[in-house]
């Protein structure tokens, strides 16, 4: 080992200093490497301060042991300092090793570091607020020329129905749809027995438990059910489009498709839309009926319910519309998902990043959107009387 | 070089993906201040040798030995205070995408070195400058940057820490000739001014003429041949003579 000297056994540095009236010399001993930069830093400091008013400074190097970019950058930053003062300061007893690398850092750091400016609080806070709204502004503009762009390509394909991707469609609907199910089968049932349990719960404080069917039927039909199974896809299958819309963009795989003259809304994005558009009412379907399901399971079980019972009341709670309520509002959820899962995916840049900012916004921003589309179909339904 | 110590020393390595063995008992020496250009055709595991050294391979025979300590036989914290002795430039760069080329210089130095804040951006702002980067390009981010503007960064945080070693994994491939060639001069500066032993692979006969000291050739899982150009050249090895003579050689002699 003795041959390679381990840099922390020997991290002994020092700098000394004479003064001889009007001249002051400093001699630089032992390491001035990485490893002793951290105590170098005061030292060096002290030094400049000490002898400020010194007229004529020499740096003696001849006894330094070793010498890094880190020792010489703190020499030429000790020298820098005199000089700056006005004093005439020189390096002596250089050795040739060491010379390059001391002329070498004489020529850096010459433009001084930006400072930041110390900018208003109020300012700031205010400049993040303007930001946030004209990016808000900027991603509806992308969603609707997103759209735009995705009814061309959806009427072209209608015109020319060959030009429609069918194998990439089918593939996604796979990864969207029967992939998703075990899991949107398990959530809903869930949901729909938690529910039932605390319904139960509550009504049978009044003696009116059957009445936890109707709640619950409708709850999940009209609302809960297509919610809940939009919240899962759009973590699921929504982050999923951006993720990999973005590493395509970041790899550039984008710009090639288009060199190759294919129109990437009609190669990447049609397809993946037409298979949550597809999948999602299905999801909602049979997401909805393992809810009800489990709040049967729970009545039974838990509040005592026969089997029959509980379907007696479910026909009676509900009709035809309230089933339709949740299913009509399935292909929209699933378009605005998708829609902006792909906005998010194509706004990508180059940094790793970058990537993880959009996919966590593709799905804050879809499943706000799934909500506020809801409750925009709920003043709907309720005006037309469903 | 004046055949002094060896600052790595590989013997009879064997490295492994399943049935086939890339690497088949390989021998090499890298000597105290040397460049050794490090050829081979493609896919003959030059980059495999490169990253079994550095470990981020495992081996399955053999042994590597680095400042005169078996890699093998090391605890953790030796293990570590061996890799802050070398850096690796790896061939598409490896910037961290997340921090700017200040940052990304500085990140090791702040990881390994308990300096203050000021004086790990002067050091980092010391060490683009050396790679010939100016202060325009220290809050850019590594999207923002052309190729060899990203190799210039890896290559000073691969020189953060004041490094022994320097491994370069194709340093030059994907830059102009021109951009190659000032490459090659800036890495004979930094090795002259730094002292630094070079372990590079390349593809590139311009490099190996301008800037190594050395040259081994990694053919069929060994180490077929080590020595200055000139016996490169006086080589009647098929393979040699093809790689060192072909077309692409004779036009840098």
């Amino acid at each position: 080992m003795a041959a390679f000297p381990d840099r922390e056994t020997l991290s002994v540095a020092a700098l000394n200093g004479r003064v001889f009236g009007e001249r002051v010399a400093l001699a630089a001993l032992g390491t001035w490497t990485a490893a002793t930069a951290a105590e170098l830093e005061p030292i060096i400091e002290e030094a400049a301060r000490r002898y400020e008013h010194a007229r004529y400074v020499d740096i003696d190097l001849a006894r330094l042991e070793r010498l890094d970019t880190f020792g010489a950058w703190l020499i030429e930053r000790l020298e820098r300092a005199f000089t700056a003062r006005g004093s005439t300061a020189r390096i002596i007893g250089l050795s040739d090793a060491d010379r390059g690398l001391i002329e070498e850092v004489r020529l850096v750091n010459r433009t001084p570091q930006r400072g930041r400016a110390g900018a208003n609080r109020i300012l700031v806070a205010l400049d993040d607020v303007g930001r946030a709204m004209a990016e808000m502004g900027w991603s509806l503009v992308l969603l609707a020329q997103l759209l735009g762009a995705l009814t061309a390509a959806a009427l072209g394909t209608i015109a020319h129905p060959s030009r429609l991707r069918l194998t990439s469609t089918i593939h996604h609907l796979e990864r969207v749809g029967w992939r998703a199910l075990p899991i949107i089968l398990l959530s809903t049932f869930m949901i729909g027995a938690i529910l039932a349990q605390q319904g139960i719960f509550r009504f049978r404080e009044f003696g009116a438990d059957v009445y936890v069917v109707d709640m619950v039927a409708v709850l999940v039909l009209r609302e809960v059910g297509v919610l809940i199974v939009c919240v899962m896809v759009a973590g699921r299958s929504g982050s999923a489009y951006t993720a990999e819309l973005g590493s395509m963009k970041m790899r550039e795989e984008i710009d090639a498709l288009r060199t190759m003259g294919l129109d990437p809304i009609e190669v990447l994005v049609l397809p993946r839309i037409i298979a949550l558009v597809i999948a999602l009412p299905l999801l909602t379907f049979l997401g909805s009926m393992a809810a009800l399901y489990g709040a049967g399971l729970v009545c039974w079980l838990y509040g005592g319910m026969a089997p029959e019972i509980f379907l007696q009341r479910l026909r009676e709670a509900i009709w035809l519309p309230t089933f339709e309520v949740g299913l009509i509002k399935a292909p929209f959820m699933a378009l605005v998902i998708g829609l902006v899962a792909c906005v998010e995916g194509f706004e990508v840049e180059g940094s790793a990043a970058s990537l993880g900012l959009k996919t966590t916004a593709s799905v804050v921003k879809s499943i706000f959107l799934v909500i506020a589309l809801d409750g925009l179909f709920a003043v709907f339904f309720a005006s037309i009387g469903m | 070089m004046s055949g002094g110590q060896a600052v790595i020393s590989v013997r009879d390595l064997v490295v492994g993906f399943g049935d086939a063995a890339v690497l088949d008992r390989v021998s090499l020496d890298v000597f105290r201040g040397e460049i050794l250009g490090f050829v081979g055709g493609s896919g003959a595991g030059k980059s495999v040798l490169m990253r079994a050294i550095i470990g981020l391979l495992p081996k399955r025979n053999g042994t590597i030995e680095v400042f005169g300590s078996d890699l093998a036989s090391l605890g953790e914290r030796e293990r570590r205070s061996i890799e802050r002795r070398w850096g690796v430039l790896f061939q598409q760069g490896a910037l961290f995408s997340s921090l700017t080329a200040l940052q990304n210089v500085a990140f090791p130095i702040r990881e390994y070195l308990k300096l203050s804040p000021r004086l790990i951006e002067e050091i980092a702002a010391t060490k683009l400058e050396m790679v010939g980067l100016g202060a325009d390009v220290r809050g850019k981010f590594p999207a923002e940057l052309s190729g060899g503007m990203i190799k210039r960064v890896a290559l000073a945080r691969a020189l953060a820490l004041d490094p022994d070693i320097v491994f370069l994994d194709e340093p030059t491939s994907g830059l102009d000739p021109i951009g190659a060639a000032e490459f090659d001069e800036l890495i004979r500066t930094l090795q002259r001014t730094l002292g630094l032993s070079v372990f590079m692979v390349t593809h590139d006969l311009d490099s190996l003429h301008a800037v190594c000291d050395r040259i081994a050739v990694l053919s069929e899982g060994r180490v077929i041949a080590a020595g200055p150009i000139e016996a490169m050249l006086a080589s009647e090895h098929p393979w040699l003579k093809s790689y060192f003579q072909g077309k692409r050689g004779r036009r840098v002699h």
